[in-house]
């Protein structure tokens, strides 16, 4: 009789909470479900309500419902605006997909307002967070959104010339006898390994260096050995690392393995792998004005520059955290989300767990670069 | 027929023959055959016969006049191992075995030496293993010895001499204390095969930097980079340079070129400026404001 009434009750709410989200949608997930098509969810009779039509006119690509809509649109083109939200140069932002937002109000009064648009992108390494402060002006019986438009610095159209080395590859053919040779694969080591217990599992960190005269491809695999001499789990590195490496680099790797104890673990058994792979020594990356931002909101901060005349349309910034005895403490990495051009900072900042970050005594960071065509 | 299908295959006709034909002899075969000489098994009797020669990868078939020996040209016979003989007629049938021994004198080396790159002066970090063969690319198993030398141009030639054993024969090498390719030969019976065995610098030694304000920036340099041996760090291999202020820190990871590594970064007052090569620490600087 319980268990029938417990049906009936589970089936009646689920049938409630569809119908409730069925009739009110969350503005954000109604506008990528298609419910509300490309059509103004909310009145602009409201400051929110401005915000939220021009997020969703972001969000379903309708780059000229959301230039229209703004109060300031004298000030730029649309395409200036365009670029504004997806780069002027291939990048993360490019290619993203707006997955929600937010509408925040900071300060209202009759004639204007100052709302906070939280823009959540989605990659395919994950999401990245724009965040924008908004003036939203009354204009007669409608509020519109001033643009805080950001323009990217441009380029001029130029040669420059470049002499940084370069390594290529000539691999043994097929028709090589056996017991000819072949291109060595680079010497890689790792040169620093320590687990730590997290809340989500076991975290394998470590460093890897390159101590050959080539570049190498590299990848570091974990597995994880239980007492009784079974292995327990095996993952690599996946991003977690800057693939290349050039000669004498360093780069730290971080391995997680969810739904892990430490106390169960007997042993690790650590799989560095290496190929040589054609590779060139530029994009040079100055990482300048670091900084680890102790608790509450800890984070590592800092600015790129591309020093190259390359542009360079993915960089991934990896942090390496030391305590006050040089032991590796935690391993955090960012994409930057646009392109680094050619002496311009772009900034970047990685939350580090704030229980860790107090015992961090140094950092290093590193940056592996992509550019269209192929890994640098 | 070549294969050990075919093996199988003459073994089964042998036996199928002696049962058919009801009687059964030895055969009077060569002591010693080598791989791809010529050779001759004699026959006894009278009439026509047929004999079959079945070893691990090759079947002969010849017809015979009993009587005559049964020749086999040089060549005919060409892989070492193990054979099955029947020499089938229409009255008897008459079987043996013999061996087949590579030729002693090598035709061919298979030579491999690892790795074909390896950092200066290390002992015997080359690995040497040679495989001697016959013309028939039989595998020589008597011993045979095999000299290797490992040369490079700035110093007097390694070289060892190894007796092969079933086949093959391996030992250690060091390499030179001077970068470059050293030329890796192992030779058997006049026959000889070469490697390139490239010799790169070992990590650097003695990392050296200076700091020279440009601008209003600071101009880092390293001296030349050398290894411990005295020979340069080859170019492409990262420097890092770190410089740490109250404020924060910067580094920048630049390849060497033309044997120094060259970066330029913030000149703050009392920044502590540092240089590293992989695992490999340089001198440190605090910037006061001049040279």
């Amino acid at each position: 009789m319980g268990g029938r009434l417990l049906a009936f009750f589970l089936a009646a709410a689920t049938v409630a909470l569809i119908a409730v989200g069925t009739l009110w949608p969350v503005p954000a997930a109604a506008a990528f479900a298609g419910i509300n098509g490309a059509g103004p969810l909310h009145s602009s009779s409201t400051p929110e309500g401005a915000v939220e039509n021009l997020a969703n006119a972001i969000g379903h690509l309708d780059w000229q419902r959301a230039y229209s809509s703004l109060n300031n649109k004298s000030q730029f083109t649309e395409q200036d605006f365009i670029r504004d939200l997806t780069g002027s140069y291939p990048s993360l932002r490019t290619y993203a997909t707006l997955d929600n937002f937010q509408v925040r109000p900071l300060h209202a009064s009759d004639d204007e307002a100052q709302v906070q648009l939280r823009l959540r992108w989605s990659t395919v390494v994950g999401t990245f967070l724009d965040t924008r402060t908004l003036q939203v002006v009354r204009s007669g019986d409608r509020w519109a959104t001033v643009w805080p438009i950001v323009k990217e610095p441009h380029v001029p159209p130029q040669v420059i010339a470049v002499t940084y080395l370069r390594w290529d590859v000539i691999y043994r053919g097929p028709g090589d006898d056996w017991g000819a040779q072949d291109v060595e694969a680079p010497h890689v080591r790792i040169v620093d390994m320590h687990p730590v217990e997290r809340a989500a599992g076991v975290v394998v960190l470590g460093e890897l260096l390159n101590e050959d005269v080539v570049p190498a491809y590299v990848s570091v695999k974990a597995t994880l050995v239980g007492k009784n001499g079974a292995p327990i789990a095996t993952e690599d590195s996946f991003d977690k690392i800057s693939h290349l490496l050039l000669p004498k680099q360093v780069t730290p790797f971080l391995i997680t393995f969810p739904n892990v104890s430490l106390s169960d673990v007997d042993s690790i058994h650590m799989d560095p792998t290496s190929n040589l792979v054609a590779a060139s020594a530029d994009p040079i990356v100055e990482i300048q004005d670091q900084k680890l931002s102790p608790a509450p909101d800890a984070s590592f901060s800092g600015q790129v520059v591309n020093q190259s005349g390359e542009i360079v349309n993915i960089a991934h910034v990896l942090g390496t955290f030391y305590d006050q005895n040089g032991q590796l403490v935690w391993v955090a990495d960012q994409y930057i989300d646009r392109a680094l051009l050619p002496q311009t900072p772009v900034s970047f900042a990685m939350p580090v767990p704030e229980d860790l970050a107090r015992k961090v005594s140094t950092e290093r960071a590193v940056v592996a670069t992509y550019a269209s065509g192929g890994i640098q | 027929m070549r294969g050990p299908h075919a093996c199988i295959l003459a073994l089964m006709i042998s036996s199928a023959l002696v049962v058919a034909n009801g009687q059964s002899g030895d055969l009077n075969l060569p002591k010693n055959v080598v791989a791809g000489a010529a050779f001759s098994i004699p026959t006894a009797g009278s009439g026509k016969a047929v004999l079959y020669i079945a070893g691990p990868a090759q079947v002969l078939k010849r017809d015979a006049q009993l009587g005559q020996p049964v020749e086999f040209a040089a060549g005919d016979l060409d892989n070492a191992g193990h054979y099955v003989a029947v020499l089938s007629s229409n009255s008897s049938t008459q079987t043996g075995e013999f061996d087949v021994a590579p030729a002693s004198q090598p035709a061919s080396l298979s030579f491999l030496a690892r790795p074909s790159r390896i950092p200066v002066n290390l002992q015997n970090g080359i690995t040497a293993a040679v495989y001697v063969f016959d013309s028939y690319q039989n595998l020589i198993t008597s011993p045979t010895p095999v000299s290797f030398q490992l040369s490079v141009a700035s110093a007097p030639a390694q070289t060892r001499t190894v007796v092969a054993n079933q086949g093959a024969a391996w030992t250690g090498m060091n390499s030179a204390t001077k970068e470059g390719n050293a030329k890796f030969v192992a030779q058997a019976g006049g026959i000889s095969a070469v490697r390139v065995v490239q010799q790169v610098p070992g990590d650097p030694c003695g990392l050296k930097m200076s700091a020279r304000k440009v601008s209003d920036k600071l101009n880092l340099e390293t001296d030349p980079l050398r290894d411990c041996g005295g020979n340069a760090v080859t170019d492409g291999t990262i420097v890092t340079f770190t410089e740490s202020w109250s404020g924060g820190q910067t580094t920048v990871d630049v390849p060497v070129k033309h044997g120094i590594a060259q970066a330029e970064v913030p000149a703050y007052i009392g920044a502590l400026i540092s240089v590293a090569t992989g695992v490999v620490m340089g001198n440190e600087i605090r910037w006061e404001g001049h040279e």
